[in-house]
């Protein structure tokens, strides 16, 4: 990969410049689940883990980061890294007790555990039920940068994205990262190879769970409300459609896939109405029938061939 | 008046009827999908979507097409079941030797696709079915008034549940299933179909579906988010029981509505959550689950 950081540079300098040219607010999103998606990847796709109740660390993110910024007036990076950190807790809870089934009751114990936050966060006094949470002011950072203003905010949801990929990329790069991917080949090798597979598998869930807090929170941040759609299994079901559609397993695959989707998303939005979800819905049949590798994937293999 | 910790006896029993009435629903479906999970290792996610497709054809048999409930009982399922089997030849055939998940991710699919539909026919409130006139009404067995429909719901489904018990373990068809599912290559080597028997247990499981989507329209309302709403908790039951015994399903699916109409008497703000609570228990106790396998 000789072309890896110069491509990196590459693709940093286009995201500098990115505001300028296309709407601050649907790069934030785009880049808020890309680092979902990133963070969901690296249980789907590095360590062989579906879990279909991420919406649970994303939603539980953005009303801890809300509540803390609305009702406790924390400044806003304090606020976010509260929600990520209440999200990593909630990963080891939830982990603890799913990595103790395996394959596709990994996936029900999680959608499942997920389903029960949902109606806690439906009952619970601080989420403000139906309506959510509304109207959290941005604040400033440190005092200095005013976030209000949808451009600076950008460049500092830039550098929480950045952050969480870097993290992320060390990880999957690092001896403990071969030691997932290891788990995900064979799982019952590397056990007989000395490994503690449930501890690392629990420790990658939390810090998947944790990363996409942090995107939850972020969010939260740029769209300055949290609602109970955060925490719906349909978003679950979304990060899983974006990472499945850019290519599970690969790094930059998530990116890709959830730009894709929230464009999609945000240009359909109003021409179609529910039938959102049919088009969505028909995604995941095609990815799964036709090119389960996904965009990312199938070009890395195209490259290959020739 | 009789009370149980407070409770008068009747509001209890009532809601232990309701419970038994989730827990037949929650049975049915469990079922299906332990079936289906055997013969095509793919955990069927649109089964709460044809749950609903169920209850929705049989709503619109009344409304439009002048079939009845008795009819709709038997048309229903027949009609789902041929389009599960048309499912099955068109895309599950593809993935049964690719990793589980995609089967889990296909199915996903299919059920945003189904409820996305009906979401966009007839938004998120509810459709009423009137109750059959011969099972309306209640009877009244001195402790309490037991509506009929609701017998009548826990009465078909155990029956429907046991015939299916029946038919898998006591008969030859049934041994065939079981073969199958045990060792297919083995089972075709016999002169067994094998891929037009997983075909038609697709169908079956997903008829069983639709059957309790008809037994629920007039039980609830019609609404497309009935069967999403379901089918995780349906999900969490089959996590508790395990999917290796049939009986295990059924007595699961029951047990978890009983629980459930409890915690609507005693506790009613836990009665969403409840199921989800007793299953990240039993993981803690029994990872396999209650009736699983230890592998």
């Amino acid at each position: 990969m000789k072309y890896a950081t110069p491509a990196y540079a590459v693709a940093f300098l286009l995201l500098l410049a990115a505001p300028f040219f296309v709407y601050p607010v649907l790069l934030m999103k785009v880049l808020c689940f890309a680092l979902f998606a990133c963070a969901f990847n690296l249980l789907l796709g590095y360590t062989g883990l579906l879990s279909f109740g991420h919406a649970a660390f994303f939603g539980a993110a953005a009303y801890v980061a809300g509540h803390a910024l609305k009702v406790w007036e924390l400044p806003a990076l304090a606020g976010i890294l509260l929600g990520a950190g209440a999200s990593a807790l909630l990963g080891w809870a939830f982990g603890s007790l799913a990595i103790r089934r395996q394959g596709i009751y990994f996936a029900m114990i999680t959608l499942a555990l997920a389903q029960m936050m949902y109606f806690f966060f439906l009952q619970a006094p601080f989420t403000g039920g139906e309506d959510g949470l509304q109207g959290v002011s941005r604040g400033s950072l440190f005092g200095l940068v005013d976030l209000e203003k949808d451009i600076n905010l950008y460049y500092f949801v830039l550098a929480i994205a950045v952050f969480g990929f870097w993290l992320i990329h060390r990880t999957i790069h690092s001896p403990f990262g071969q030691i997932l991917k290891a788990i995900r080949e064979n799982e019952p090798r590397a056990i007989s190879l000395g490994y503690d597979v449930a501890r690392y598998k629990l420790l990658a869930f939390v810090l998947s769970a944790g990363l996409a807090g942090l995107a939850g929170a972020t969010k939260m941040l740029v769209f300055q409300f949290a609602a109970l759609t955060d925490a719906h299994w349909h978003m679950s079901g979304e990060v899983v459609l974006m990472t499945i559609l850019g290519g599970m397993g690969t790094v930059f695959g998530p990116v890709v896939g959830s730009a894709v989707i929230v464009t999609l998303e945000t240009e359909l939005a109003d021409k179609v109405g529910s039938l959102v979800t049919v088009i969505m819905g028909a995604i995941f049949v095609i990815c799964v029938l036709l090119f389960r590798r996904g965009i990312v994937g199938e070009l890395l293999a195209l490259r290959k061939r020739t | 008046m009789v009370e149980i910790f407070g409770v008068p006896l009747p509001a209890l029993m009532g809601q232990l009827m309701l419970g038994l009435v989730n827990g037949s629903f929650y049975a049915m479906l469990s079922l299906g999908l332990a079936v289906i999970f055997g013969m095509l290792n793919i955990i069927n996610f649109a089964h709460g979507a044809l749950y609903m497709a169920g209850a929705f054809l049989a709503w619109f048999g009344l409304q439009y097409w002048n079939i009845g409930y008795w009819q709709s009982l038997l048309l229903v399922p027949l009609v789902v079941g041929a389009f599960g089997i048309v499912i099955e030849r068109t895309m599950l055939q593809w993935l049964y030797k690719l990793d589980h998940l995609y089967g889990l991710l296909l199915t996903f699919g299919l059920a945003l696709i189904i409820e996305g539909l009906f979401r966009d026919q007839f938004g998120v409130s509810g459709q009423p079915y009137a109750i059959p006139d011969e099972l309306s009404g209640a009877l009244n067995l001195g402790f309490m008034f037991l509506p009929k429909y609701r017998a009548w719901v826990i009465v078909a489904s155990l029956t429907v549940c046991a015939a299916t018990w029946f038919a898998i373990e006591k008969t030859r068809l049934g041994s065939y299933l079981r073969a199958a599912t045990e060792n297919p290559k083995l089972t075709q080597a016999f002169g067994i179909n094998v891929p037009v028997m997983v075909m038609l247990t697709y169908g079956f499981g997903v008829a069983l579906a639709a059957l309790a989507g008809v037994l629920a329209a007039p039980a609830l309302q019609v609404n497309p988010l009935m069967g999403s709403n379901l089918i995780i908790s349906v999900f969490a039951v089959v996590v508790i029981g395990g999917m290796g015994s049939i009986l295990g399903s059924i007595l699961t699916g029951l047990g978890l509505g009983v629980i459930e109409g409890l915690t609507k008497v005693f506790y009613p703000e836990a009665s969403a959550t409840v199921v989800f609570i007793v299953m990240a228990l039993v993981l803690m106790v029994r990872p396999a689950g209650l009736f699983g396998k230890e592998k």
